[in-house]
């Protein structure tokens, strides 16, 4: 009954999503070398302009195609993904990737996602404590504040976007073994604050609308990600509705109330601009030393 | 120049064939959801093919026209009137300035659509005039309409004629219980045979969380197979490794309420999906309303290319006919 197809050396799923995708995923679990080469996949999967090869979607460990299925069968383009994957083979050293590190104030355990989270208990797999505490005890922290202070300590990569428009999913640039993990909401709530910073499964997010929402809401970004009048200059100037592109770097940076006031004074001013440095990313590079690469990259950022 | 909204109805929105293209940064593809109903509707009044219409939900919306134009009402089974007079549905109809198109009670469906001559003239926003209300970008102003709302027409009508009408054989029932394919795959190796085979025997009910964003349904539980997560997924057995989320996918967060992602839906997550409903079958679905009941009818991929050609050859047929 179901479309599965195994290619025949790896353990890679090709799958259709009705009549117009293909969904790969490359691997079930999350890891920095699976998401490196999804993306060389989807990089050469781009450069060879296939017909019928309406949009690609790259993603954590998987990535989808929107195919035209009266131009191309998307059998057909199942196997021409396959031939794909076996010519790119495993990571490449020498593969590096243009991207940015931005700098990007978070506000950790503050009123307005505390005064949402409260609301939906009911959904949430411990109703007596808060999404923090129960992030925390469930990843072996001893207190709240250790937990808080891990997730600010390191840069994340962003490995997919979408939900709506501009959400960048960010996967913590640390090995496997301090990386945090939450599941979701038992059941999506009907209700996120604008800018919520958000922790599912091992990915962050910065929800750029209000709306509904699955995950532990950890804390508030002052800063939009999404203008869709496009009214900041950082939005003006590249004349995009979001901000993040896939691969960027972001750095999260712990601030207080005052400067998170002082950002959104910026922002009702329309004077907000991110701070971002352009660099080259070598995944080889960081996986062979993830915090000394870290050290530099944040050392380009900050000066 | 103008349709001039009097009454706006429960949710009317501007509407055309969808924003495509940008669906790796976020933006779901908006667009008619019943896009047969939709095109039809272009066809009647000789628009070309992606003029931009009108949708509304359950309740029609009260629109003056400010100029002799022809319009068309197609989707739903609902009373339709010019001036207190009522018109046939599925046919072009001559309206003259000043005119007033209103509707009674929905007979049967969900969503009416209204397609004027020349199309509605809203901004095009990232490459299409759908409103995506959820983020308030295109449309009008990015909304549903309001009372006094002053839409503009289009001039680039291809053939404007009253009197063209949809051979009555061709217009789309509206049965008690609406069958939909599915071709089921994804994660549905998450769910055991057991809640698989009851998915698709089961008729769900519609429940009143259903919109563009997508349709929650209630009918039956579903039961996870057990497993140790793989890491990044979280813990929860409806969650897996974040990923994209075909239009028309099926997930089932807790294993209770089946949601089937629609034109407005979010572009991926972290919930199992069972499979993703044939893509012209979405507009099935967008006439059903809440307490309706719902079938999803398995077929593998050649199957569902078979439902969507099928779908598409009637479709080209009645343009021709229209022609």
């Amino acid at each position: 009954m179901t479309a599965t197809e195994e290619s025949e050396d790896t353990e890679t799923r090709y799958d259709f999503g009705g009549d117009e995708f293909v969904y790969v995923e490359l691997s079930a679990a999350m890891s920095l070398p699976v998401h490196f080469r999804s993306l060389a996949i989807t990089r050469r999967l781009g450069e060879e302009a296939i017909a019928g090869v309406e949009e690609i979607c790259p993603s954590n460990a998987s990535y989808m195609v929107r195919v035209d299925p009266d131009r191309l069968h998307p059998r057909d383009l199942v196997r021409e993904l396959q031939r794909i994957e076996s010519e790119v083979g495993d990571l490449s050293d020498d593969l590096t990737v243009a991207t940015r590190i931005v700098d990007v104030p978070i506000m950790l355990n503050d009123p307005w996602t505390h005064e949402v989270l409260m609301k939906f208990r009911d959904r949430h797999q411990d109703p007596t404590g808060t999404d923090l505490d129960y992030g925390a005890r469930i990843n072996g922290y001893d207190s709240t504040e250790a937990f808080i202070d891990a997730l600010a300590a390191s840069p994340y990569l962003v490995t997919m976007m979408g939900f709506v428009p501009g959400l960048p999913w960010c996967f913590q640039l640390v090995p496997r073994e301090r990386q945090v993990e939450v599941p979701k909401y038992v059941r999506p709530r009907t209700e996120t604050p604008e800018r919520a910073f958000g922790f599912g499964g091992a990915f962050a997010v910065i929800y750029p609308v209000k709306g509904a929402g699955g995950y532990q809401l950890f804390g508030s970004a002052p800063a939009p990600i999404f203008d869709g009048e496009q009214r900041l200059p950082d939005f003006a100037e590249n004349d995009s509705v979001v901000f993040f592109k896939h691969g960027d770097v972001i750095n999260y940076r712990r601030v207080d109330r005052d400067e998170y006031d002082d950002v959104r004074a910026q922002v009702d001013a329309g004077t907000w601009r991110y701070s971002y440095r352009e660099l080259e990313f070598s995944p080889s590079r960081f996986l062979a030393d993830p915090d000394g690469t870290n050290a530099s990259m944040k050392e380009v950022l900050y000066g | 120049m103008s349709v001039i909204v009097k009454d706006p109805g429960l949710e009317t929105t501007v509407q055309d064939t969808g924003r495509l293209g940008y669906y790796s940064i976020g933006f779901p593809p908006s667009g008619a959801l019943d896009s047969f109903a939709y095109h039809v509707g272009n066809a009647l009044v000789g628009n070309e093919p992606g003029a931009a219409a009108l949708e509304a939900v359950y309740l029609g919306p009260t629109l003056e026209f400010t100029q002799d134009t022809v319009i068309a009402v197609t989707g739903a089974e609902i009373p339709a009137f010019i001036d207190g007079e009522e018109i046939p549905i599925w046919e072009s109809v001559a309206v003259s300035s000043g005119s007033v198109l209103s509707f009674g009670q929905l007979r049967a469906g969900a969503r009416p659509y209204v397609a004027v001559a020349g199309g509605i003239d809203v901004p095009l926003y990232y490459g299409s005039r759908s409103t995506y209300t959820l983020v308030g970008i295109g449309g009008f102003e990015g909304r549903a309409l309001r009372a006094g709302d002053e839409l503009a027409i289009g001039s680039e009508a291809r053939d404007p004629r009253a009197g063209r009408r949809v051979d009555p054989g061709d217009v789309p029932e509206h049965p008690a219980t609406a069958e939909v394919h599915l071709l089921v795959g994804l994660h549905s190796y998450r769910l055991t045979p057991e809640s698989l085979e009851r998915f698709t025997g089961t008729d769900w009910k519609v429940t009143p969380d259903a919109n563009r964003v997508g349709y929650r349904f209630r009918g039956a539980e579903l039961e996870f197979v057990p497993r140790e997560q793989p890491f990044g997924a979280g813990s929860d057995p409806a969650n897996v490794t974040d990923c994209g989320y075909p239009v028309g996918s099926v997930q089932v967060p807790g294993g209770v309420e089946p949601i089937v992602l629609l034109q407005d839906a979010v572009t991926g997550g972290g919930y199992a999906t069972l499979g993703t409903v044939v893509s012209v079958d979405r507009a099935k679905l967008a006439q059903t309303k809440t307490g309706d009941k719902v079938r999803f009818v398995p077929v593998d991929l050649d199957g569902a290319l078979a439902v969507r050609q099928e779908r598409l050859a009637a479709l080209d047929r009645i343009r021709s006919a229209l022609a």
